[in-house]
């Protein structure tokens, strides 16, 4: 798990309020709050409140672990993964199932966590892309096929296209070219890098 | 020379991160305490705003503290502001931002903002701002661009009765020139070509939205942003937050997508480090897929008028050419300008006209997009070749080969030089590579409902400056630390350049450490990663400092060992006398003696001309080594274009619309080839975006100004299904002269060739028809067929 918080001193830090007062605070003001700080849902200002709505503590098996993670009603999977569990490979390109760059596998499904509510992947293998390396770190293939067909270019939609191709080969490992593009077209790029991806994918599944 | 790392084939350093998710963008971070920050933005496309009440707002627990325009440094309009003062200009212009203990309160907050607005007349449509009586969008005036003052300019009715319905009215323009003998070169021309067009707009949608995260340490400003650049950011961001360069901390070590939207840092990058400063704890601000398509700027769109006069062997006599300009509300496009270059350019006619206007619109700002103006440009005018081709009974690569630049080749209304140009070798390369001459015979060859289009698209920008600072370093561990202040904006210039200094200093590339992304590495001034700039700007700084490198080698060579500098030669990461093989001196010992001998030598002292930037990021590194900062001062005359052909063939589908891509190729005229690898991917991804120019869109509702392209799938941006399995590329690799490697840039052009590939292809696949727009659409495609007028008019914008 990745953790890059800075260590910040503006010499006026008070004492950070307590669980329960965040709580208390979410009842009064009738609107969902996360612990995390991060907005859910973030298309649409403010739009994403619940009356009234709190966090449930809740085991989600992520990576192959299980966690135990504060999980609003409305919250949705992007947010716990990179909010509230820290794993900042899954990437929040659009919000809305347009990109694919949140792309996660929900028991070895390819995934938008965008648009997955958290609570409804409890008891679920989720992966995401911190989850695709061996247990002792070993690269899996289709990352390694990534770097030597140099895949990404700006890398941002990167991490979604890694697990998709992952989610692919294990239903398919050996798709013809034409089924995968099929089975990755879920996934933009912006800089264009399809065919890099598209051959690394096929390196991949020769190598399975 | 032969080289051992130049023109092979190697992994980025940072391509792991990449793909394992490591790697680190502006959002990623985060720190105790920290707050977050939203921005309220606007509703309605243009109005004053009356006033604000923030009362209700403040009262919510959490809310930390607001920023409006009177908090923020201002610049003189119709600059990009950071917050809007007095008037807004478009819908999601920002006014103010909120920072609260969690961005749902900082979101609370915005909705708890009463803004008293008066609306005032906007507009979308620059003819509309043009004609008489027309609505301006800014209160001040209706055009603006760099050196155009903001002023306003009406055209008389007359103007628009003389062009009717379908031709483009011409009336005062705001810049013109010309050159050479324009009217006697169209009495001359065998056939005229005269068309009116409109390009559209459309957002950089880049995959990483803009998000800035700052705090302040220590009287420093500490920003994590996205930026193509980094050090060429520098002074602009410094200028926006308000304190001297040397104040600000900037780390960047990805960025996820600019294409010309995040060159020099920009306003919003701002407001993060200025509320982080008002409210004394870090900031995180955000930005959604919604405030990146108001902050996330557009290429700005041309509606366009080219008169085109051919002798018989299609030679082009005379060409004159007018522009309006969609803007956007401030003055942040020149495409315009370089539109009028790019015709000097490319065709190299005898003589040229050109008009222009831009005229601001109540849409998002817009500025560079990958080959600004230059490849709206090509999109639009290659496929009017293939028509004068046709009259003329010509070869469609023939009229391209005799109008192509070459070393002779002029740029401008001044008709200035070139460094090199290699075009007619791109086309012929090209033309073999795609078979031409086999495949033209397929041209409109029909099966079922499917009919066969070829297309031949070019590109053009320029590709290389100069006067950048190189910055090396040799630790007492033997290794070679490039210190590189390009940005990463995923070309691997950054490290396909440090391989010039390797290969110049004859070292491993294992033993090659790349400093980068974080001004505390020490950075040098190097040039924004745009303009298809960095591969040819950082080969000559890399140049420059390994050349001061091996000066300094030889130096503490001749000091060790005695003798003269010159009788010292480079090795294998050592430097030997001529002679006497014992006197020598590794990359370990130069170093430690660097330290010992201090001055030049371990960066104490650096010379006087380099940048500031330069100067302040050796002051951190000194001491730790054998340094060499060196200024790129080597000579550079005339433009240096980056240039490329595309092919392609397509087939159209007339019951739908649609077509397919079954064939794409693109030759690339670049100077050496640095990394192989590297520059097929920026030709294939510029192809692929060219693609996305013939079917983007950015529409704005003409009535209520509201945009109705906001996010991915309303924009239409390509998929993996929109574009070839593969595109075909090959470089032309004849070394620009000038650069001391021979290297031009290429990043723009490729997007200019890829679409105009394909916008001809269209037009052949249709037995020669123009439509002469972009984006091409299956409807505009299925009404030509059915011998239907279009469902738009003829210069309309913001059509779908």
């Amino acid at each position: 798990m990745s953790d890059d918080k800075t260590k910040f001193d503006s010499g006026q830090s008070g004492p950070r309020a307590s669980r329960r007062a965040v709580i208390k605070g979410v009842i009064a003001s009738g609107v969902a709050v996360s612990a995390a700080g991060y907005l859910v849902y973030e298309r649409y200002g403010a739009g994403g409140r619940t009356a009234g709505a709190v966090e449930r503590l809740v085991t989600l098996n992520v990576n192959g672990k299980d966690r135990r993670v504060d999980v609003l009603p409305n919250e949705t999977l992007v947010h716990t993964i990179r909010y509230k569990l820290g794993l900042t490979g899954t990437k929040l390109g659009c919000d809305h199932s347009e990109c694919g760059a949140c792309t996660v596998m929900v028991d070895d499904v390819s995934t938008y966590s965008c648009s997955t509510l958290t609570h409804s992947v409890r008891g679920r293998k989720i992966t995401t892309i911190e989850g695709v390396e061996g247990p002792n770190g070993e690269l899996h293939r289709v990352q390694k096929a990534m770097i030597k067909e140099l895949g990404p270019q700006c890398g941002f939609c990167t991490s979604g296209q890694v697990v998709a191709a992952v989610a692919l080969l294990k239903h398919n490992p050996t798709p013809t070219i034409d089924e995968a593009r099929r089975g990755m077209s879920g996934n933009l790029c912006r800089c264009g890098a399809y065919d890099h991806y598209l051959k690394a994918v096929m390196t991949a599944s020769r190598e399975a | 020379m032969a080289y051992n790392l130049i023109g092979k084939d190697f992994t980025p350093m940072d391509v792991e991160a990449k793909v394992t998710g490591r790697a680190k963008y502006a959002e990623d971070f985060r720190a105790d305490n920290m707050a977050f920050c939203k921005t309220l933005t606007s509703p309605i496309p243009h109005a004053k705003i009356k006033s604000i009440d923030t009362s209700e707002a403040l009262k919510i627990p959490g809310v930390i503290g607001i920023l409006t325009a009177d908090d923020v440094p201002q610049f003189p309009p119709p600059a990009l502001p950071i917050l809007t003062k007095d008037e807004v200009y478009y819908v999601g212009d920002p006014i103010l931002a909120v920072a609260a203990d969690s961005e749902q309160t900082a979101a609370e907050a915005i909705e708890a903002i009463k803004i008293e607005f008066q609306q005032l007349p906007h507009v979308v449509d620059p003819l509309e701002s043009l004609f008489p009586g027309g609505p301006n969008a800014r209160t001040a005036g209706n055009v603006a661009a760099g050196q155009i003052k903001l002023q306003t300019v009406k055209w008389d009715a007359a103007d628009f009765a003389a062009a009717g319905d379908t031709k483009m009215p011409m009336g005062h323009a705001a810049e013109e020139w010309s050159y050479g003998d324009v009217d006697g070169g169209f009495k001359n021309a065998k056939v005229t070509i005269e068309e009116s067009f409109v390009t559209g707009t459309y957002s950089h949608n880049c995959m990483e939205t803009r998000t800035t995260f700052a705090y302040w340490q220590g009287g420093k400003c500490f920003l994590h942003g996205s930026n193509q650049s980094h050090t060429a950011a520098i002074a602009n961001i410094a200028r926006y937050i308000d304190i001297p360069p040397e104040n600000l901390v900037f780390i960047a070590e990805y960025c996820g997508g600019g294409f010309g939207s995040k060159i020099p840092g920009y306003p919003n990058m701002a407001i993060a480090a200025l509320m982080s400063k008002k409210i004394n704890r870090p900031v995180m601000h955000r930005i959604t897929r919604t405030d990146e398509y108001g902050i996330g700027a557009a290429r700005p769109g041309f509606q366009g008028y080219i008169k085109m006069g051919f002798r018989a062997d299609g030679k082009l006599l005379a060409a004159d050419m007018y522009l309006v300009q969609e803007s956007g509300p401030h003055a942040t496009a020149g495409d315009f300008r370089a539109a009028g270059n790019a015709l000097t350019m490319m065709y190299q006619p005898d003589a040229c006209k050109f008009r222009s206007v831009p005229v601001l619109t109540n849409t998002v700002p817009m500025g560079a997009h990958r080959g600004p103006g230059e490849n709206q440009f090509a999109a639009l005018v290659e496929p009017m070749f293939d028509k004068a081709a046709k009259q003329l009974n010509i070869d469609r690569i023939a009229i391209r080969r005799i109008n192509a630049p070459d070393n002779s080749g002029k740029i401008g209304k001044e008709r200035g030089p070139l460094t090199s140009a290699f075009q007619k070798e791109a086309l012929d390369k090209a033309a073999d590579m795609f078979k031409w001459s086999d495949r033209k015979k397929l041209s409109g060859q029909k099966t079922g409902n499917k009919v066969i289009g070829v297309g031949i698209g070019q590109g053009y920008h320029s590709a290389g400056t100069n006067g950048f600072d190189g910055l090396l370093r040799i630790t007492s561990d033997g290794k070679l630390h490039v210190h590189t202040g390009i940005g990463n904006l995923g070309t691997y210039s950054h490290s396909a350049t440090a391989r010039v200094a390797a290969d110049l200093l004859n070292c491993d590339w294992e033993n090659v450490v790349i400093e980068r992304g974080d001004t505390r590495k020490g950075l040098p001034f190097n040039s924004p990663q745009a303009g298809s700039l960095s591969a040819s700007t950082q080969s000559r700084t890399m140049y420059a400092a390994a050349e001061d490198m091996k000066a300094k080698l030889m130096d503490i060579a001749a000091k060790t060992h005695g003798g003269q500098p010159a009788d010292y030669v480079l090795g294998k990461e050592k430097v030997s006398h001529k002679s006497d093989a014992s006197k020598s001196l590794t990359f370990k010992e130069a170093a430690d003696k660097a330290i010992a001998l201090g001055g030049k030598y371990s960066g104490k002292e650096v010379p006087d001309d380099l940048n500031a930037i330069t100067k302040q990021s050796v002051g951190m590194i000194a001491g730790t080594g054998l340094i060499a900062a060196a200024k790129d001062n080597m000579p550079r005359v005339g433009v240096t274009p980056g240039l490329s052909v595309s092919m392609a063939q397509i087939e159209l589908d007339t019951e739908t619309g649609k077509f397919e891509i079954k064939d794409m190729i693109c030759v690339a005229d670049c100077g050496t080839v640095l990394h192989p690898l590297g520059l097929g991917h920026q030709i294939s991804g510029g192809n692929v975006m060219g693609i996305g120019m013939v079917m983007e869109r950015h529409i704005y509702d003409p009535k209520l100004g509201i945009p109705a392209s906001v996010g991915f799938h309303q924009g239409k941006l390509p998929t993996y299904l929109d574009v070839p399995v593969e595109v075909g590329w090959a470089a032309v690799e004849k070394p620009d002269p000038q650069n001391p490697i021979g290297v031009k840039g290429v990043g723009e052009p490729v997007l200019g060739s890829g679409a105009s590939a394909i916008t001809s292809a269209i037009a052949d696949a249709l037995g020669g028809h123009l439509f002469n727009r972009t984006p091409v659409t299956p409807d505009m495609i299925i009404n030509h067929l059915a011998g239907r007028p279009p469902a738009h008019k003829p210069l309309q914008v913001n059509t779908v």
